[in-house]
C-alpha cells in the first residue's frame, strides 16, 4: 500500500512543480503591476508553439534563442499597446484586457503556426527508472523527463530570486510592486519595469510551454493549463513567488491522490459515470484553504482602513 | 430640444420616485417594447429569430443577473455558466420528473435552484475579495459542470450524457414556432429587466453599492455584509438559473454539460463589462454586441468573397473578438451604456451646445 502511495505521491509533487511553473507567471505579473493577467496560459501555448515550430528548421540553441526573441517582442507588444493605453483603470478592466489578449494569442499563434500537435524533442530521457526496488515491490516509478523539470523549474526559481534580490533592475521591480506611486516618484519608469516584467512571465512561460510541450505535445489544450495554475495561485498567494512553488506543490500532490483515493470512494457512493474529479478538486481544496487564510498561504496580508 | 428636462415639474412623489421621470425617457422605453411585441414579428425571419433575437434576449437576462453580483455589489464572479447549468438541469429534472407542472413553474424551480447553489458558492465572498473570490467562483464553474456530467441522476440515466426536452407548452399553447418562442422569451426578459431595474434602485440595491463602492465604510453605517453579498448572489443566481433554463430548453432542446462550460461564462462576463458595469441597459447592449460580433466575422468572408478554410476562419475570430475586446477597452472603459449616456448629455444641449 505504500509503494503505490508514494508513487503518487512523487508523480504528483512533480506535476505540481509544473503547475507552480505556470503559476509563476501569474505572480511575477501580479507583484509588479496588480494586472490578473488571465494571458499566461495563452501565453504558455504560444511560446511553446514558436519553440516546437521553429526547432523544426533549426538546431534546439537557435530556436530557443528566437523564441526568446519571439516572447519579448511580445511582452513589448503588450505593454505598447495594451497595458500603456489601460494605466489607471480599474483591476477588472485590466483583466478583462488580459482576457482579450488571450483570445488573441490563441487565434494568432495558432494562424501563424498552425493548430495540429506539435512535438518538442528535447533529448530528455525517457525511460522511467525505478526507485527502492529493495524496499517495495515493483519500486516506485518516476518518469525522468520531469525530475529534469522539476530540477529546471528549482534552478528557475533560484535565477528569479537572484535576480530580484542582487540586480537593480530586481531593486526597482520589488520597489513597484510595493507601491506604484512611491516607485514612480524616486524615478523608477513604470513603463519600462512592466516591460521588463512581462518579458520575464514571457520566458517563465516558454520555460514551462517546453516543459509541458514535452510532456503532452504542443497543443490548443496547453492553454487550459493556465486554468490549473489558478488554485495554485489563490493557495500560495497572489504576490509569493515561494508560495507559488509551494502551491503548486500541494495542488499537484493533492489532486493526484484524491483522484486515486477519493474518486472510487464518490464513484461507489454516488453512482456516478467515471471520476475525473481533478478537474474541479484543486479548486475545492483552494477555496476550503482559503476560508482559514483568505489571502492564501503567504500572500500579503491586507489591512483595510477607513 | 427634444429631449431635456427643462419645465418638467414633478408635483407628486410618486412622479418623483417614477423609474423614468422623464416622459420622453418613458415613452422610449414604452415604445421600444411595444415595437418588439408588434412591430418585429411582421418582419423577422426565421434566422434572425434563432440565432440573433432569442440568444441576444436569453443572454441579456444572463447579462442582467451576472451585472447584479459584479456591477451592483462588486463580487466578480467566473461561475456564470454553471449557475445557467444549475438551472438548466434543475428545470429539466423537474420537467422530466413531473411532466404536467406549468413551464413557468419549471423555469421558476431553475432559478431557484440555482439561487440555492449560488448563495452556497457565495458562502467565500464573506471572507475573500478581488481576484482571490473570482478564481474561487471557478471552483463552482469547474464543480458544477464536472457534477452534470458525471452524476447519472441529473442526467436522468440518459446514455450519452446529454438531456432532450419534448414540446414546452404554455397553458396549452404550445411554444414551438420561433416567434412564439421569441414572444415568450421577450415577456419574461422584459418582466425580469424591470424587476431588476427596481431591485437596483431600492434598499437592496443601495445596499449592493455601498458594499461595492467600500465594504467596510458600509459595515460601519449599519449594512450587514453578509446580507448584502449573499443577497446579491442570491438574486444573481436567480436571473442566471431562469437564463440557464430557457437557454436550454427554448434554445437549444438538447444539451449537454459543455454547452455550460467555462467560455459560456466568459461569454457572460464579456458582455456586462462591454455593456457597462452597473446598468442594467448596458447588459442588453453588451448582449446583443457579444452576439452579432462572432456572427458577423463568420459572415465577413464570404461577404468579402476570400476563400478561408474553416480553421483559419475560426482563428482568425478568435484573434479578431480578442483584439475588438481590448480596442473596445482602450475606447471606452466604462462600456457602451456609458456611450449612451454621453450621447443622452449631448442630446440635452443639442442644437445649441453652449
Amino acid at each position: 500500500m505504500l509503494g503505490p502511495f508514494l508513487e503518487t505521491l512523487i508523480g504528483g509533487l512533480l506535476t505540481g512543480v509544473l503547475y507552480s511553473l505556470v503559476a509563476l507567471g501569474f505572480v511575477l505579473i501580479f507583484k509588479a503591476s496588480g494586472v490578473f493577467n488571465f494571458a499566461q496560459g495563452a501565453m504558455v501555448l504560444f511560446a511553446a508553439l514558436s519553440f516546437a515550430r521553429l526547432a523544426e528548421f533549426m538546431p534546439l540553441p537557435l530556436a530557443l534563442l528566437l523564441a526568446i526573441v519571439v516572447m519579448v517582442a511580445l511582452a513589448y507588444a503588450v505593454e505598447f499597446l495594451v497595458l500603456r493605453r489601460l494605466v489607471n483603470q480599474e483591476g477588472i478592466i485590466l483583466f478583462m484586457a488580459t482576457l482579450g489578449i488571450a483570445y488573441f494569442l490563441e487565434g494568432f499563434g495558432q494562424t501563424v503556426w498552425g493548430s495540429d500537435i506539435y512535438k518538442i524533442r528535447l533529448g530528455l530521457p525517457t525511460n522511467p527508472i525505478f526507485l527502492f526496488e529493495s524496499v517495495f515491490p515493483g519500486g516506485i516509478l518516476i518518469d525522468p523527463s520531469e525530475l529534469i523539470a522539476a530540477t529546471i523549474c528549482g534552478l528557475l526559481v533560484l535565477v528569479l530570486a537572484l535576480f530580484f534580490q542582487v540586480t537593480r533592475v530586481g531593486r526597482a521591480l520589488r520597489a513597484v510592486a510595493d507601491d506604484h506611486q512611491a516607485a514612480q516618484s524616486v524615478g523608477i519608469p513604470l513603463n519600462q519595469i512592466w516591460l521588463v516584467v512581462w518579458a520575464v512571465a514571457g520566458l517563465v512561460a516558454l520555460v514551462a510551454g517546453m516543459m509541458w510541450g514535452t510532456k503532452l505535445g504542443v497543443q490548443f489544450s496547453l492553454s487550459l493549463v493556465a486554468l490549473k495554475a489558478l488554485p495554485v495561485l489563490i493557495l500560495g498567494g497572489f504576490t509569493s513567488i515561494p508560495g507559488a512553488i509551494v502551491g503548486g506543490l500541494i495542488i499537484g500532490a493533492g489532486e493526484k491522490l484524491a483522484e486515486v483515493m477519493l474518486a472510487p470512494v464518490l464513484i461507489r457512493t454516488f453512482d456516478l459515470a467515471g471520476g475525473g474529479i481533478e478537474n474541479w478538486f484543486a479548486y475545492v481544496l483552494a477555496l476550503v484553504f482559503l476560508l482559514f487564510r483568505p489571502q492564501g498561504l503567504f500572500g500579503e496580508r491586507i489591512i483595510e482602513r477607513v | 430640444m427634444l429631449y431635456r428636462e427643462v419645465g418638467q415639474f414633478k408635483t407628486s412623489y410618486v412622479a418623483d420616485e417614477a423609474i423614468f421621470p422623464i416622459p420622453l425617457d418613458r415613452w422610449f422605453v414604452i415604445g421600444l417594447t411595444a415595437f418588439a411585441f408588434l412591430i418585429v414579428p411582421l418582419f423577422a425571419g426565421q434566422y434572425f429569430y434563432a440565432e440573433v433575437l432569442i440568444p441576444v434576449l436569453i443572454l441579456s437576462i444572463a447579462a442582467i443577473g451576472l451585472n447584479i453580483l459584479t456591477g451592483y455589489c462588486g463580487q466578480l464572479s467566473l461561475g456564470s455558466g454553471g449557475f445557467m447549468a444549475v438551472g438548466a438541469y434543475a428545470a429539466y429534472n423537474l420537467a422530466v420528473r413531473m411532466p404536467e407542472t406549468n413551464i413557468i413553474l419549471v423555469f421558476v424551480f431553475g432559478g431557484l435552484m440555482a439561487m440555492l447553489v449560488g448563495i452556497l458558492f457565495g458562502l467565500p465572498s464573506l471572507r475573500i475579495k478581488g481576484f482571490y473570490l473570482a478564481v474561487a467562483t471557478l471552483a463552482a464553474q469547474f464543480f458544477l459542470e464536472w457534477a452534470f456530467a458525471r452524476v447519472k441522476w441529473f442526467t436522468n440515466y440518459a446514455p450519452s450524457g446529454s438531456v432532450a426536452v419534448g414540446r414546452v407548452e404554455f397553458f396549452g399553447i404550445g411554444i414551438d414556432t420561433p416567434m412564439r418562442i421569441y414572444l415568450f422569451v421577450l415577456a419574461i426578459t422584459v418582466l425580469l429587466a424591470l424587476a431588476a431595474k427596481n431591485l437596483v434602485r431600492g434598499r437592496l440595491g443601495r445596499m449592493w453599492m455601498a458594499t461595492r463602492d467600500m465594504d467596510i465604510a458600509a459595515e460601519i453605517i449599519g449594512i450587514r455584509p453578509w446580507h448584502a453579498k449573499l443577497s446579491a448572489f442570491a438574486v444573481s443566481s436567480f436571473y442566471i438559473g431562469v437564463a440557464g433554463a430557457l437557454w436550454g430548453f427554448l434554445r437549444l432542446g438538447s444539451w449537454e454539460p459543455l454547452a455550460f462550460d467555462i467560455n459560456r461564462s466568459f461569454q457572460v462576463l464579456f458582455m456586462i463589462i462591454i455593456g457597462g458595469l452597473g446598468t442594467i441597459l448596458g447588459s442588453f447592449f453588451g448582449a446583443a454586441f457579444i452576439v452579432l460580433i462572432p456572427i458577423m466575422l463568420n459572415q465577413l468572408p464570404a461577404w468579402l468573397g476570400i476563400p478561408l478554410s474553416t480553421a483559419t476562419i475560426s482563428n482568425l475570430e478568435f484573434m479578431i473578438f480578442g483584439a475588438l475586446i481590448v480596442l473596445f477597452l482602450i475606447a471606452e472603459p466604462h462600456g457602451l451604456a456609458r456611450l449612451w449616456a454621453i450621447g443622452k448629455e449631448k442630446l440635452r444641449l443639442w442644437p445649441f451646445p453652449y
